[in-house]
């Protein structure tokens, strides 16, 4: 018990001592992570809302397809956008293997099946009469589509946050397309699979630490988004 | 003078099933009309043709100003509105709800606020404001309703049972609601009702329907 003790207490003390490679390797996670959701709720919630809202052939495959892609594996995604990026694939010219945009597009590649197909779902589930009462109202059809997002608001956002989850705890695309470059491409769950080969325990400890941490904060704001989404309600309207 | 509304030979077909059939009316502005008829007449059709939120398979629908007939654009949607049975009130406050419809045309925030405190006040909602609009009770939410489509200074507006499912002493609120909008505001008001004493007590004209059509 005493090396997971002993791992525990320095990792805690690389924490409060704000330690310098810590923090770089946390803020990168954040840039990436954050990045990538951002890049993921701009393409993801119009097409989310395109599908949700429009009637077009193969839409029912459309959705089948975001639904097996919210699942897809880590690793296929990273060699996919390996293939892509290295020298000889068709966006090698642009040499970004290796470098954190390869681990943005990785990320976005699987947060983004999440924020469309939530999205979807979410605009799908809004009352139809919220649509009519718009129209009513004389709203415009750009009009009525915006307002049927904002209605669904919360659950847009949900999927977002859900997205987060996920990409944040990701591993395998982002050390594919990486590298897991010290101070350049090394983020916390990459750091944490090296460290832990190396028997390096403490920082895997603390990089783990605050992931969990992050974790927890992502699902209580998800929570908190669900709860505020849920109007106690009698639903006369 | 307001819109003038007139429908020429009117049909509308479901599923084989005819809603609305070979009916015509002119309707004066600033009078109250009251439909009549039992359930699956074509009430409702009649007034979701009439608001053109659907579009018939025959027949005329017409809007006249004094300068002539008006095109069906967003133009002359935004010179009508029909308050649904269900009233569909957006996840927001009540303030919001009813700057719903002068916030899409554009108004300036301030003009905004004016016009929905005195709608509010107009409906008796004004302590709900902040309130969010789903929680309102059935009365209120049919007041917010007529508020948040009274609040665009319609010309004709088209009420599909506005008291069917509330109580006495909020029908009694809504009716008063009617009457005052002809009195200050002047609009043409096409309502549906089941209610023949309630269709006296508001309506200039009685129509009455039977199987899509209108009992001469």
């Amino acid at each position: 018990m005493d090396p997971i003790i002993d791992s525990f207490r320095k990792a805690f003390s690389l924490i409060f001592n704000l330690n310098a490679e810590l923090l770089g390797i946390i803020f990168l996670s954040i840039k990436v992570s954050g990045f990538a959701l951002l890049m993921a709720a701009v393409l993801g919630i119009p097409a989310g809302a395109f599908i949700g809202l429009k009637r077009f052939p193969l839409r029912s495959v459309a959705i089948s397809l975001l639904n097996t892609f919210m699942g897809l594996p880590p690793v296929v995604v990273g060699l996919f956008v390996y293939l892509l990026l290295s020298r000889s694939g068709p966006l090698g010219f642009m040499g970004l293997l290796y470098t954190p945009s390869a681990m943005v597009i990785a990320q976005t590649i699987l947060a983004l099946p999440i924020v469309a197909s939530l999205s979807n779902s979410a605009i799908v589930s809004v009352d139809p009469i919220v649509k009519q009462a718009s129209v009513t109202l004389g709203a415009t059809p750009y009009q009525v589509t915006m307002t049927i997002i904002k209605e669904a608001r919360y659950g847009i956002m949900s999927g977002v946050i859900a997205a987060l989850g996920r990409v944040m705890a990701e591993v395998g695309a982002i050390l594919i397309v990486g590298g897991n470059i010290a101070g350049y491409t090394r983020v916390m769950t990459t750091t944490i699979a090296l460290e832990t080969d190396k028997g390096n325990f403490e920082l895997a400890f603390a990089l783990g630490l605050v992931l969990l941490f992050i974790s927890l904060v992502i699902n209580l704001l998800l929570h908190l988004i669900q709860k505020k989404g849920i109007v106690q309600t009698s639903r006369w309207g | 003078m307001g819109l003038k509304l007139s429908v020429l030979n009117l049909w509308k077909t479901y599923n084989g099933n005819t809603a609305v059939k070979n009916c015509s009316y002119s309707f004066e502005p600033g009078k109250i009309y009251a439909l009549m008829g039992p359930n699956g007449c074509g009430k409702s059709t009649f007034l979701r043709l009439c608001a053109l939120l659907e579009e018939p398979d025959a027949g005329e629908i017409n809007y006249f100003s004094n300068n002539g007939a008006l095109k069906k654009d967003v133009g002359l949607s935004r010179k009508i509105t029909l308050v649904l049975p269900k009233v569909g009130v957006f996840n927001a406050t009540v303030f919001k709800n009813a700057a719903y419809g002068l916030k899409i045309r554009g108004m300036r925030k301030n003009d905004i606020e004016e016009k929905v405190e005195k709608i509010l006040e107009f409906v008796g909602l004004t302590d709900k404001k902040r309130h969010n609009a789903l929680t309102l009770s059935s009365g209120e939410t049919q007041r917010l309703g007529i508020a948040r489509a009274l609040v665009i200074e319609p010309d004709i507006i088209f009420l599909d049972e506005p008291t069917a499912s509330i109580d006495e002493q909020n029908t009694q609120i809504v009716e008063d609601i009617i009457l005052k909008i002809r009195k200050q505001a002047g609009a043409t008001i096409i309502l549906t009702t089941h209610d023949t004493f309630q269709a006296k007590r508001l309506a200039d004209n009685i129509l009455l329907m039977r199987n899509g059509s209108f009992l001469t």
